[in-house]
């Protein structure tokens, strides 16, 4: 994938590429820090037809949105052959128990079979998280495994 | 009444309405600069009620307000940012010299002004408004654009004129002889891309000297810096406010952000009272004679800048409405043309008609150059297969 890189003297950096479906879309980093998502129209890719101003926060949960949807496409691709095996995402939520807490504690594998296959946060992967791995609020969890086991993986995780 | 009290009422007074002036003009969304004009005019010689005194603080406020102007100007764009962006439009910066330095010049000369008095309305109409056109960029979401870029190198361009222009124009002013302006000059230009290229090597060590991680000793280290950088410039001849400008691109970095942000509130109210001083020392009678030349100057300097961003926008692939929005940004002017009518008007080297040419000019050109940006697309969508290059009625 071709990202441009242009310069914006006196503003900042403007990250964007052309998506197949002709629309340019991309970031403008700001001097200030913060991060603006562009679109451009569907006629013109000159212009924007939306510039989203987005906190920190908000651009790495839409980076983990994002990201975390290609990882789990990518492994429900793969697990198709085996019926029984689906992949879900689960978000931590700032009421979780488990947040600032070692993934470990949740005990998931041993209680309900499920696998947790990676963490993507601040759209960063971290892949095959160990049970020390300690969990944040926000933090997008792919996880494996068969649909009751999931299920209950998710109450684990909201509940405890 | 105790001249101190004097004092402090009318520079409280003043300094209260421009901040109804400056909250009025966010609410209809335009620049402050105009309103901040005019409310000098009103309170100046000739103007409602007569002001005196604040004359004093006034005056060395507004040259503080002209340094802290282009030493944030000069904070906004690292060395490497010029010079990249020197290298990849000069050809758009050298059309945006001609195209609209000659109409003022012209004019200067055909009003009898001869040719100082062409030097500085010259660069009245040449140099855009960068605050404008970044904040119409940044208000109307055309950040992601694809002409944005070739606005902002434009912009760029012409604040490295600026340092170039500056000191040249400070010692035509100076009205040296010939030779003496000449030797001038040249020592001017070459501490200027002396320090241009020590910027460009070492502006870290420079970052380093001023940077604090208190704020307040940080504040008194890059404003004392500034103001002396400034003053030795001028002694040299080289004119305070470049030295100021030069200092603010050896700053880089974290540094230079930290900066712009604990200097904005200060460079808000010095400029702010620098505005109204420029208001404050011209005449309003002497407005309306002049008024018909600078709406013509409006017009054709307008067209002007809208050719120069269509054709910088055509040459970098952009399609037909990403060229007028281009051109359209360009047009406002504002706080440099008063900075470069202001330093002229403060040497006494020209007549007083200039000075309210200018306002009247920037008056026009700050209101203008916003509307044009937010309306040029409608209007060249209604003119439908207008010909391109041909700019659009702003």
């Amino acid at each position: 994938m071709n990202v441009d890189e242009t310069n914006l003297p006196g503003l900042g950096l403007r990250k964007d590429f052309m998506t197949a479906s002709g629309r340019r879309i991309g970031v403008v980093e700001l001097r200030e820090g913060q991060t603006e998502l562009i679109i451009s129209t569907w006629d013109d890719p000159d212009t924007c037809q939306a510039s989203i101003p987005l906190t920190s926060d908000e651009a790495a949960t839409l980076g983990n949105l994002l990201g975390g949807q290609h990882l789990a496409m990518k492994l429900t691709e793969e697990h198709k052959d085996y019926p029984g095996i689906v992949t879900r995402q689960f978000s931590i939520a700032p009421d979780s128990p488990f947040q600032n807490q070692p993934m470990g504690k949740a005990c998931i594998r041993t209680r309900c079979g499920v696998s947790i296959v990676a963490i993507m946060r601040e759209g960063e992967v971290l892949p095959s998280p160990g049970p020390d791995a300690v969990l944040h609020t926000g933090d997008l969890l792919v996880a494996v495994g068969t649909q009751e086991g999931l299920d209950a993986a998710a109450d684990i995780l909201r509940h405890g | 009444m105790d001249p101190l009290a004097l004092t402090l009422i009318e520079l409280g007074a003043v300094v209260f309405c421009l901040g109804l002036l400056a909250r009025l003009a966010g609410r209809i969304a335009m620049s402050p600069i105009p309103l901040y004009l005019l409310g000098g005019l009103a309170f100046g010689a000739g103007g409602i009620v007569k002001l005196e005194g604040m004359h004093e603080f006034a005056h060395i406020s507004s040259e503080i307000g002209v340094i802290l102007l282009l030493l944030m100007l000069g904070l906004e764009y690292t060395a490497t940012e010029l010079f990249t962006g020197l290298r990849r439009s000069w050809q758009g910066g050298v059309l945006d010299l001609v195209l609209n330095f000659l109409p003022g010049a012209a004019l200067a000369y055909l009003l009898g002004w001869g040719g100082v008095g062409a030097m500085v309305l010259g660069g009245v109409t040449y140099i855009s408004s960068s605050g404008i056109a970044a904040k119409v960029i940044t208000d109307l979401g055309r950040l992601g654009n694809r002409e944005t870029p070739v606005v902002l190198s434009i912009l760029v361009f012409e604040d490295l004129a600026m340092a170039v222009y500056l000191p040249v124009l400070t010692t035509i002013l100076a009205g040296v002889s010939f030779l003496g302006g000449l030797t001038s000059v040249g020592i001017a230009l070459a501490v200027v891309s002396v320090v241009l290229m020590v910027a460009l090597r070492h502006g870290h060590h420079v970052s380093r000297a001023v940077h604090s991680e208190n704020s307040e000793v940080f504040l008194l280290n890059v404003l004392g810096a500034a103001l002396l950088v400034a003053g030795l410039a001028s002694a040299m001849q080289v004119s305070a406010a470049v030295g100021a400008f030069l200092l603010g691109i050896a700053i880089s970095g974290a540094t230079a952000h930290n900066a712009t942000r604990i200097l904005e509130p200060l460079r808000d109210l010095f400029a702010a009272i620098f505005f109204v001083a420029f208001g404050l020392n011209t005449d309003p009678s002497s407005i309306p004679p002049v008024l018909g030349w600078a709406l013509v100057l409006a017009v054709i300097t307008a067209a002007t800048k809208m050719v120069t961003g269509v054709w910088a926008a055509k040459r970098a692939g952009i399609a037909r409405r990403g060229r007028f929005r281009a051109g359209a940004a360009l047009i406002a002017r504002g706080e440099f043309s008063i900075v470069i009518a202001g330093l002229a008007v403060a040497s006494g080297a020209v007549p007083n008609e200039l000075a309210a040419l200018a306002t009247a000019y920037v008056l026009i050109m700050a209101v203008l150059g916003p509307l044009a940006a937010r309306y040029v697309e409608p209007l060249v969508g209604a003119a439908g297969g207008g010909r391109q290059g041909v700019p659009a009625k702003a």
